[in-house]
């Protein structure tokens, strides 16, 4: 009789274990997320998606209104082809702009959504036609001293 | 001068009796795994000790756990928040957590709580002649007392380190999350690009089960060998826990050097 | 000192110990003993503290190993056998330990039950009656349910004895059956070791040095000293004999052979201060 107490013990110890350390590979981890997804995907195309990260959060106004589902590299026209997805409350036009900004100097990458106009939504699977690439920092930077260099052949002429 | 001379004769001896302990010990390990095969044959026996060793320490762990994830949360929100990067908490906590403190203080507290009352429970044995009369009933008492005992601390140690981690990683969150306000999907999504399943998770499991088998060996072995006396079997519980602790920290020196060496350049 | 005649080998001893040596830690204990002891006798093993009385079950048990010598136990020279012909042999062994040494973890019922379960294919139902069989032999058939810790010290030894006859041992080990017990659980020790020894063919060796206990039901006495079978005697020439030693044993004097004073200079060189050796400054 005193043997059960131990075994229902014990193998509900072990359990906890092994939960924990599901808990720790799929939520703290990258070992493929538990959730499911609940919403509808669009996907967007990026030049750059610069440090964007999977799981990165949609923002619209501030708000985060989704996540970023997975990146993947369109081996065609080689642009980053990011699916969004996007929670069912919020509904976006045809004619919305995707940027990636950072948040802070130092801080994550995140995807944010301006919408337009139109009076057509977009719905599960569409495209965003426009987008705004990552700013690469040498990128910005090159261009600056670019710009500056032209500037003073300009005025030295 | 022969001041200087005594000196280091003392050392001499001493160096001389610490390696004989270690050889001893190395020994006793042999036996062990000699008959380690017993307590996997008669489960209960194994059984009996995870309940001791395992179930009992649960508590302590998950409550630290939480407790040291929450003092994480605050003072790396603290720094982070000067670079403006207050979301990478998720990834800061969790590293140091999977990585480190999960294995390294499950051991440290595991020490604390299951070896030294393995090490007490043994040394008492001994003391009341126990062992010796299972020896003379023809029941080699390395594999019926000792081997459960070391195997469940071999088991026990990783499965608890996942409960502390997995306890810290939630007491960051309830800290950063709902009390700072960072971003409920930052925090996870950083945490997540940020921890690598092979190369923190696996290897904090790693980590943890080389400590387990550390401390199941000097717990065990400190019983077995204390003298049977009530102050030998107390300074034996001491020496568990000293040795226990420097060794988890020496060992996780040069595990962290081996596995993470060619991580940061 | 008298000579003891070296033991000649009978086909009737089941231990036979010839000349055997033992030392702890360059510490002489045992010098030569030789030691037979016949089947089916209750021998008494006396001595002062120190003269390796404990040392002697230690040896026939094979817990340690002689630095020299033979010991034959039921014709098996035991220091020289292998892990399993030892266990084998330990298997016909009953040993009784000087507290009784139960398994504190495990109930009376479960320590009597423990050498069945370890050593036996035996069905649970069979194991039961045998161990309450056990248990009644020792009068505690009632106190199964308890725990050691419950137990007076008197009731511990005599779980500890079911406990060791369980599997009808040839040969039976005590080691100071009386240690620390009152009068009547003396009387109950000894009269259970005397009654089980007849009533199942045993062959005892009690080392203690309770004499009054020892006389009662010991066919034999031996008293160990200097390493060797100092004294072999019966149990009426131990209240009978004038000799020295025996009878400062047996009467319990504080100076005799067995001297009072550690050994040490004149007590009065050393208050003047002439003795060299043991100097304690003032």
């Amino acid at each position: 009789m005193k043997k059960s107490k131990f075994d229902l013990a014990v193998g509900l110890f072990v359990a906890a274990g092994l939960l924990a350390l599901v808990f720790l590979a799929m939520k703290v981890g990258n070992l493929t997320g538990l959730e499911t997804s609940e919403g509808y995907r669009l996907e967007a195309r990026f030049d750059n998606i610069g440090g964007l990260k999977v799981r990165a959060p949609v923002k619209s106004s501030g708000v985060a209104v989704g996540r970023v589902d997975s990146i993947t590299l369109d081996s065609q026209t080689y642009e980053a082809k990011a699916i969004l997805r996007i929670d069912q409350n919020y509904k976006f036009s045809k004619d919305t702009i995707a940027s990636i900004l950072t948040s802070g100097l130092l801080g994550e990458q995140y995807v944010s959504l301006e919408a337009g106009g139109d009076s057509v939504y977009l719905g599960q699977g569409d495209r965003i036609a426009k987008t705004q690439p990552a700013m690469i920092m040498e990128k910005l930077i090159s261009q600056f001293l670019f710009n500056k260099a032209s500037e003073t052949t300009g005025t030295s002429k | 001068m022969s001041s200087v001379i005594e000196m280091i004769e003392g050392l001499g001896r001493s160096v001389l009796s610490a390696l004989a302990r270690l050889g001893l010990a190395g020994r006793f390990f042999l036996a062990i795994m000699m008959v380690i095969g017993v307590p996997l044959r008669r489960f209960s026996l194994l059984v009996r000790e995870l309940y001791f060793s395992g179930v009992r320490s649960i508590l302590i762990i998950v409550v630290s756990g939480m407790f040291v994830g929450m003092v994480l949360a605050i003072q790396g929100y603290e720094v982070l928040q000067r670079f403006g990067s207050s979301e990478t908490l998720g990834v800061l906590v969790a590293l140091s957590l999977v990585r480190e403190l999960g294995p390294v203080v499950t051991a440290l507290l595991f020490a604390g709580r299951a070896g030294s009352a393995v090490t007490a429970e043994i040394g008492l044995m001994q003391a009341t002649d126990q062992i010796a009369a299972m020896d003379m009933m023809a029941v080699n008492p390395i594999a019926r007392i000792i081997s459960p005992r070391f195997l469940a601390s071999v088991v026990s140690m990783p499965l608890l380190a996942c409960m502390f981690s997995a306890a810290g990683v939630f007491g960051a969150y309830l800290v950063g999350v709902k009390l700072i306000g960072i971003d409920d999907g930052s925090f996870w999504s950083q945490m997540q690009a940020g921890v690598d399943f092979r190369l923190d998770i696996v290897n904090g499991l790693i980590k943890s089960l080389v400590f387990g088998v550390a401390v199941g060996l000097i717990a065990v072995f400190e019983g077995y060998y204390a003298p049977p006396t009530a102050e030998g079997v107390s300074s034996a519980t001491t020496r568990t826990v000293v040795t226990s602790s420097l060794a988890v920290l020496m060992l996780d020196f040069v595990l962290t050097v081996w596995m993470f060496r060619g991580l940061n350049g | 000192m008298p000579d003891v005649k070296p033991a000649q080998t009978h086909p009737d001893a089941l231990i036979e110990i010839k000349d055997v040596h033992f030392a702890y830690d360059e510490r002489p204990i045992l010098r030569g003993l030789s030691l037979n002891v016949r089947k089916g006798e209750v021998l008494a093993v006396m001595g002062g503290s120190g003269s390796g009385k404990t040392t002697l079950l230690g040896l026939i048990g094979g817990r340690i190993l002689p630095n020299k010598g033979k010991i034959m136990v039921d014709g098996q020279n035991v220091p020289k056998l292998d892990r399993s012909a030892l266990y084998a042999l330990r298997t016909r062994f009953g040993m009784l330990f000087q507290f009784g040494a139960l398994f504190t973890d495990l109930s009376v019922y479960d320590n009597v039950a423990f050498p069945y379960r370890e050593q036996t294919n035996l069905p649970e139902s069979v194991i039961r009656d045998l161990v309450l069989l056990k248990l009644q032999a020792v009068g505690l058939r009632g106190a199964a349910g308890l725990m050691p810790s419950q137990l007076s010290g008197g009731m511990a030894r005599r779980v500890a004895l079911a406990r060791a006859v369980a599997l009808d041992p040839m040969l039976m080990l005590y080691d100071e059956p009386f240690t620390g017990l009152d009068p009547i659980s003396t009387g109950i020790v000894g009269r259970l070791i005397r009654r089980l020894n007849d009533a199942f063919g045993l062959t005892s060796l009690v080392v203690t040095h309770d004499l009054d206990a020892s006389l009662k039901i010991a066919d034999r006495v031996i008293v160990l000293a200097e390493g060797k079978v100092y004294r072999d005697l019966t149990p009426e020439d131990v209240r009978t004999t004038s000799d020295a030693f025996v009878r400062q044993f047996a009467d319990g004097l504080p100076d005799g052979p067995v001297p009072f004073h550690y050994p040490a200079p004149p007590l009065v060189d050393q208050l003047l201060g002439k003795s060299s050796a043991g100097e304690i400054a003032p």
